[in-house]
């Protein structure tokens, strides 16, 4: 294993006394690699991803950001490390009342005072920078529009905006298009593995819908019950692995995508 | 590329309203605390009175007036549930006659106005009136909170039984019931659990308010609390407020709890 | 289901037998209670005065009326003074109430043990007493005026605004507060960018909702001598001017009205 941008040595996360949400996990990501990260619901796909930024405390194992320990941190440098974490989320996790301007400066908290950030006093550079990024996202026009009088397709790309708006080293991504019609999730992987490759950023990607993780990323890291069951290119990602991954099913349904993503909505959210 | 700024709108976005609303609370703000006629030398003489009775909260006397305490505590309770259980039966009525779907115009419109007039007082007014009526002493005090109890609670129960759906209703008349009938098969049923939930609140509120309706001779712990205060008696006072505050914990405690059982 | 057999015959009952026995306990410990207290109540009442109630009535009722349309002049300071105490109390709670409800809700508090349960006791104890009897121990400590009604209607209000304002933190949605600690925001701004925008219109109903009833409380504080229109009914009472005393209660009547109306359109606007 070659000494990646993001290492993981035998992270374990569990839950009180009850089986482990993650077993033993280790990979490494290099510059610029975009990976899914797949498996069925409760795989602990989502755990995974926020052990890296310690939105959920690891049991066990070492995470590796360039040469910080992200495990070891305390608070202050915890949240210095966060910064240099982009992440995007299932449902958004937009502030709905403020508006996408806000939204996308609330990405440079990071960097700026109480103060500053009260009276919305942030530096010239971050607005020039929130202006560029609308203009990516295709959201020019809505600067001072509020959050929650957006359509689901434009919340996601406020919140991949606001994401990018911290100048992430790292990006981490919780199944973005679970709440989006199957139209809008290609769009939106699309945009997040195009604005990644522009920038040589790369991510983990959580995303249950097998189809698209296979047509947007390269590399695949299959998740069942808290062990990587698999982890190569998604070329290779045959009926047989889908089996290991995800149990005995007839997978010739899952190359019709908008079918199957509908499908799997429904069953990631029951 | 020049400097693109970004200000976060403004909430009110006509620029003269905004102005003419900050001025004006600007103004009354000035206006009100200009008007304010403060003693200071008498705050200041106070402030020592003050940590007395901060201190007195942590050695609170309840035997020094132990009788007057008892004697004011059981006055309150008594009140309490005389005047919730009078206020809820005459409530009943009251509600019914309140109700649009179930009374004519005339009658509603006098009940509407009987809830009004006693929602809008203050039990310490209503206490004055009938102080005045039937003399010093809890009976004025049961009077008082009967009268707010009954538009209290027929407020509540008339909109629960406005929004009763109609259609069982309209089944009991059909059968041939009588009114009597009809409100006891079709109405009681419905309204019934809400009833208990609603007399629950309001004894927690009578509680409160028995302790307060003593200052004008309407019975009660208040009374016992006023002496305390014009005596200067800190630890009796501090002794009286911390029981209501138990009590009304207490009370707040358990009708939470049976209010729960019955949802 | 509370089928018994009796000569090999199930019967059904609405309640099991030991549930009746309860029921009975129960209703017979509430007329007990009742019956007790009215006795209590009776024992202290001169029924030679209640029997008298109905003239006593009558007579204030012709007292009473007309009102007193000229004293009017002199109410317009005191109905200031009250409408200055609901409002200056009102503000002055919020001052107060607003950092106490982060300190008192389960997502806001700080990490400190012994923070919370400080926060919900003063909560509580505010809550319990009513402001007539904040008036009391103020006039007391401060002397008559309009600065003990003030204080009087802040000290209750703290509690209630608390209260309200501490469960809808509470309720507030989890998802932007786990966005923003993840983009490297300190506590303190969190609080700022994901909680505060969603309480803002509970915080703006909150406040006038209580400022509504502060406007209630302050018409009778005057009765203690905290200041306002009170102040006035307690004089005429004392003097048996009922004439007056109803035109006090037709101003208050108003004043009511008008501030329920007001409070019912912004809390309609904000929500």
């Amino acid at each position: 294993m070659s000494l990646g941008l993001l290492r993981l040595e035998g992270l374990s996360k569990r839950y009180g006394k009850d089986a482990p949400a993650l077993d033993d996990v280790s990979f490494s990501l290099d510059a610029g690699e975009v990976i899914a990260l797949i498996g069925p619901s409760g795989a602990g796909k989502s755990t995974l991803i926020r052990c890296i930024n310690r939105l959920v405390e690891p049991t066990a194992g070492r995470i590796w950001l360039g040469d910080t320990d992200l495990t070891s941190l305390d608070r202050r440098s915890l949240r210095q490390a966060r910064r240099r974490i982009g992440m995007i989320f299932q449902e958004f996790a937009l502030v709905e009342r403020l508006s996408v301007m806000e939204n996308l400066l609330s990405g440079r908290l990071g960097y700026v005072g109480f103060w500053r950030a009260a009276l919305r006093r942030f530096p010239q550079a971050d607005i020039e920078r929130a202006f560029d990024l609308l203009e990516q996202v295709e959201l020019g026009a809505m600067v001072d529009r509020r959050a929650d009088a957006l359509s689901g397709g434009q919340r996601q790309r406020v919140g991949i905006a606001r994401a990018l708006m911290q100048t992430p080293d790292l990006l981490l991504v919780d199944e973005p298009t679970a709440s989006l019609d199957p139209r809008t999730s290609r769009q939106i992987m699309r945009l997040i593995t195009r604005l990644c490759g522009e920038r040589g950023l790369p991510a983990i990607i959580n995303i249950h819908d097998v189809p698209l993780a296979r047509r947007y990323c390269q590399r695949v890291i299959g998740l069942r019950a808290g062990r990587i069951v698999y982890d190569g290119p998604a070329s290779a990602l045959d009926d047989s692995v889908l089996t290991d991954i995800y149990g005995e099913e007839d997978w010739d349904n899952q190359e019709t995508p908008a079918e199957g993503s509908e499908e799997d909505v429904a069953e990631s959210e029951a | 590329m020049s400097a693109r700024v970004w200000r976060r709108p403004p909430m009110i976005a006509d620029p003269r309203l905004r102005w003419g609303l900050s001025l004006a609370v600007v103004v009354y703000l000035i206006l009100a605390v200009g008007s304010l006629e403060v003693n200071w030398q008498r705050v200041a003489e106070g402030l020592e009175r003050g940590a007395a009775f901060a201190a007195a909260l942590f050695t609170p006397d309840f035997s020094s007036r132990g009788a007057d305490i008892l004697e004011g505590f059981l006055e309150s309770l008594a009140m309490t549930f005389v005047s919730t259980t009078l206020g809820l039966l005459l409530a009943v009525p009251v509600a019914v006659g309140a109700a649009r779907n179930l009374s004519p115009l005339p009658v509603y419109l006098i009940c509407r106005g009987f809830i009004a007039i006693s929602r809008s007082f203050q039990e310490i007014i209503i206490a004055i009136l009938f102080v005045a009526m039937l003399g010093f002493g809890p009976l004025a005090g049961v009077a008082t909170l009967a009268f707010a109890s009954i538009g209290f609670i027929a407020k509540l129960l008339a909109e629960d039984i406005e929004a009763m759906d109609p259609k069982p209703l309209e089944a009991i008349r059909a059968t041939g019931g009588s009114a009597t009938q009809t409100l006891h098969w079709g109405v009681m049923p419905v309204v019934l659990p809400r009833l208990v939930g609603v007399s629950m609140y309001r004894l927690d509120i009578n509680f409160r308010e028995s302790a307060i309706i003593g200052i004008v001779g309407a019975g009660g712990i208040g009374a016992t609390l006023n002496t305390a205060f014009d005596r200067y008696e800190y630890d009796t006072a501090a002794a009286i407020l911390l029981l209501i505050i138990a009590i009304v914990l207490l009370s707040e405690y358990v009708s939470g709890f049976i209010r729960g059982k019955l949802r | 289901m509370p089928v018994s057999h009796a000569n090999g015959q199930p019967r059904w009952r609405r309640r099991t037998p030991a549930a009746v026995l309860l029921a009975w306990l129960g209703w017979f410990a509430v007329v007990a209670v009742l019956a007790f207290s009215w006795q209590f109540i009776s024992e202290r009442t001169i029924w030679m005065f209640v029997t008298d109630a109905p003239s006593q009535g009558a007579d204030l009722l012709a007292r009473m009326l007309p009102p007193d349309w000229a004293y009017t002049g002199r109410l317009w300071k005191p109905l200031w003074d009250t409408l200055n105490i609901a409002t200056l109390g009102t503000l002055l709670a919020l001052v107060i109430a607003t950092p106490l409800a982060f300190l008192a809700a389960r997502n806001t508090t700080p990490a400190l043990p012994g923070l919370r349960p400080l926060a919900l006791l003063v909560i509580v104890a505010s809550r319990s007493i009513n402001s007539l009897i904040w008036a009391l121990l103020l006039v007391m400590i401060l002397g008559p005026g309009v600065l003990a009604g003030i204080i009087a209607i802040a000290l209750r209000s703290i509690g209630f605004i608390g209260k309200l304002l501490y469960e809808a933190i509470e309720e507030s949605d989890a998802k932007p507060v786990e966005a923003i600690v993840a983009t490297g925001a300190s506590p303190a701004q969190m609080r700022l960018y994901a909680i505060v925008p969603q309480i803002m219109p509970a915080f703006a109903g909150i406040s006038v909702y209580r400022w509504d009833i502060n406007i209630r409380e302050a018409t009778i504080l005057g009765l203690v001598g905290a200041g306002g229109i009170g102040l006035e009914l307690m004089a005429s009472v004392n003097v048996l001017a009922w004439g007056r005393v109803s035109m006090i209660f037709l101003l208050i009547l108003a004043t009511v009205l008008a501030s329920e109306w007001v409070s019912a359109r912004v809390r309609a606007a904000v929500t």
